[in-house]
């Protein structure tokens, strides 16, 4: 009886025992590796001079035409990057690069699988007159070299084919499973060389992804390259997961979970695929984000169903309460610089933006534009913030932290919860069907062009873009 | 399996099949799917669904365990208060029951926003049953936000069914 008695008794706590969670993790998903950048054979003739002057070209960068053939090698062996050795990983270097400036509605690109194949002299002192004739105003060239210790020697080249002038060049050493990482470096060097932008491409999203009926969903944890490559799950779906974020380093994730049946936000380290509550204690807590440093954790939380903001050091301890409006304040975040935060709350009566100092202090609002306005993210650049307009649809926006300048990127039935590319040029979100209840994540331009859906296995939400990868 | 099925017989103060037979032998039929709903062993309902079950809960309150609220909203009206009364009266007539309550959301919210929303509508029923003198350690809230819809459509019949604090037996 006695024995009987103590189950009973465990039945009813169960949903507070801590020992209920961390059992809805899958495989961990192997730790980010750093990509050293190595020194790259300038080639004959090159004058430097072209590395930093301007480039020829003086129509539509969406009109500039790039040629990209495939990378060269020295000699063609064996790596576990591709089954058929160095020449053909050569091939798709060139074929992720073009890829990812054409999916981004990018210049004109050209790729491999319609260009003649450079040979590895080639890469630095370029076939001039193969090339001009193609149309294009542009020249990628590069080679794949297998090292003695396993790994790969990735070098890009960027040529003006008007001037016959190098503009840019690097390279990279990476581990023959990263080998992605190194075209998608590449792309970042063209785009940024091309357009004075800051990079992108090399640049992960953590996101949920979705299956099962509208009334029956299941959430699971995922994490894919900024491209959709390499996709992951981290969780198995058994407890429905949500809104995650990658921690500035990619080490960790934070996201909320239902594994022991509340609402709460974990700490998911992607090192040791262990996982532990942001706080200890009883009340559901939801809408985290990291601060810029990732020393600080923000996040809601609701005591008595009162909902207002907290911050925790990453490390854990004390916590501190920002907000103490009686309305829901939640969806905080943090300034570039992390000195100002900006969230949700509807104190006025509906959701509407705030504005309030890092520690809590000048709280006031921004958002007068009418209808509601919800899931606030501050730009990388700090210059903008986009977030959800709710005037019928919904609809991702844009303003200038002073509440002015609204701009609306997209129109459909539901889109919501943008999240920022590294260099806050590009917003990602995800939209929701009608009745249906489809989702899928979407990206658009700053400027309201090239909106797109992205390559996701099955439905997906709550896209976060993390920075360029380390 | 065995501990469980003590476990519910406990709450249905029969203690006469507790802890004598743990071992099943093997020549028994399968168990019953879902031992949440044993055989009906309580005194007091001897052929319906017993007490400390979800189905013995929404009989004796007539299908009032659901409240409804509108757009954003978290007030417990006058048909809110009746069926919370309704309820209260069950919880205090089984006092050994604990309840959770649901709060829920429609989909024309953002995400973060309507967990926080379900949260306070979870809260606002609770309160009144503890205002009701149902003590607070038997009832637990957790929301859904817009995750768990009963109602499929897109359309404001649908969203109505949806904004709901879903009052649920804990077995």
């Amino acid at each position: 009886m006695k024995h009987t008695l103590l189950a009973f008794t465990a039945l009813i706590v169960a949903p507070l025992a801590s020992t209920a969670y961390a059992q809805d993790l899958g495989e961990a998903p192997p730790p980010v590796q750093d990509v050293e950048q190595t020194q790259v054979e300038a080639g004959d003739d090159v004058d430097d001079g072209g590395l930093t002057g301007s480039v020829s070209f003086e129509g539509n960068l969406d009109d500039l035409g790039i040629a990209i053939p495939a990378f060269a090698t020295d000699r063609n062996v064996p790596t576990t990057a591709n089954a058929n050795g160095t020449a053909a990983l050569g091939e798709e270097l060139a074929r992720v690069i073009t890829a990812d400036l054409r999916n981004n509605g990018l210049f004109e690109p050209t790729g491999p699988d319609a260009l003649p194949k450079p040979t590895f002299a080639n890469i630095t002192s370029p076939a001039w007159t193969n090339w001009t004739s193609r149309g294009a105003e542009m020249l990628v060239h590069g080679y794949v070299q297998a090292r003695g210790d396993g790994r790969l020697t990735v070098g890009c080249y960027l040529y003006d084919l008007e001037l016959k002038n190098q503009l840019v060049r690097e390279g990279w050493v990476v581990q023959p499973s990263e080998w992605r990482r190194a075209a998608h470096k590449c792309a970042d060097l063209i785009y940024s060389r091309l357009t004075g932008e800051s990079p992108f491409f090399d640049s992960r999203i953590a996101y949920i992804a979705e299956t099962g009926p509208k009334g029956n969903r299941t959430k699971r944890l995922a994490i894919m390259d900024s491209d959709g490559a390499n996709h992951r799950f981290i969780t198995t779906g058994r407890s429905t997961a949500l809104t995650p974020r990658y921690s500035p380093d990619y080490s960790q994730l934070l996201y909320l979970s239902y594994v022991d049946g509340n609402p709460r936000i974990y700490v998911y380290d992607i090192g040791t695929g262990k996982q532990r509550l942001v706080v200890e204690n009883k009340n559901p807590t939801i809408a985290p984000r990291w601060s810029p440093d990732g020393r600080n954790i923000l996040f809601s939380m609701a005591v008595s169903g009162n909902t207002d903001i907290y911050r925790v050091s990453a490390n854990g301890g004390r916590v501190e309460r920002l907000t103490d409006a009686p309305g829901i304040d939640i969806a905080g975040s943090y300034s570039p610089d992390g000195s100002k935060i900006v969230f949700e709350s509807d104190r006025s009566g509906s959701q509407q933006i705030y504005m309030m100092n890092a520690d809590g202090s000048g709280q006031r609002r921004l958002s007068f534009f009418g209808g509601r306005a919800a899931t606030p993210e501050w730009s990388p650049r700090g210059d903008q913030i986009a977030f959800t307009h709710i005037s019928g649809n919904f609809r991702v926006a844009v303003m200038n932290p002073q509440g002015r300048g609204l701009r609306h990127l997209t129109n459909s039935w539901q889109d919501e919860a943008p999240t920022w590319a590294p260099n806050g040029r590009i917003v990602q979100f995800f939209r929701t069907t009608r009745n249906s209840g489809d989702t899928a994540l979407w990206q658009v331009d700053l400027t309201g062009e090239n909106e797109r859906r992205l390559p996701t296995p099955v439905d997906a939400s709550d896209p976060a873009w993390g920075p360029i990868l380390p | 399996m065995n501990i469980r099925f003590a476990s519910v017989a406990l709450v249905a103060s029969t203690v006469a099949l507790a802890a004598c037979n743990k071992q099943a032998p093997e020549e028994l039929p399968p168990a019953p799917a879902q031992t949440a709903t044993p055989t009906p062993t309580g005194p007091t309902t001897p052929t319906g669904p017993s007490v400390g079950t979800q189905a013995h809960f929404e009989n004796a309150v007539s299908g009032q365990n659901v409240i409804y609220f509108d757009t954003d909203g978290y007030d417990i009206d006058s048909e809110d208060a009746q069926a919370l009364r309704t309820q209260a009266s069950y919880l205090q007539q089984y006092g050994q029951v604990t309840v959770t309550v649901e709060g829920h959301t429609d989909e024309r919210g953002t995400r973060e926003y309507n967990l926080a929303l379900g949260e306070r509508r979870a809260n606002a029923a609770k309160n009144y049953l503890v205002s009701l003198g149902i003590p607070e350690s038997r009832i637990r809230t957790v929301s859904y936000g817009k995750e768990r819809p009963v109602a499929m459509g897109s359309n404001e019949s649908a969203w109505a069914q949806n904004r709901r604090a879903v009052t649920v037996v804990v077995n």
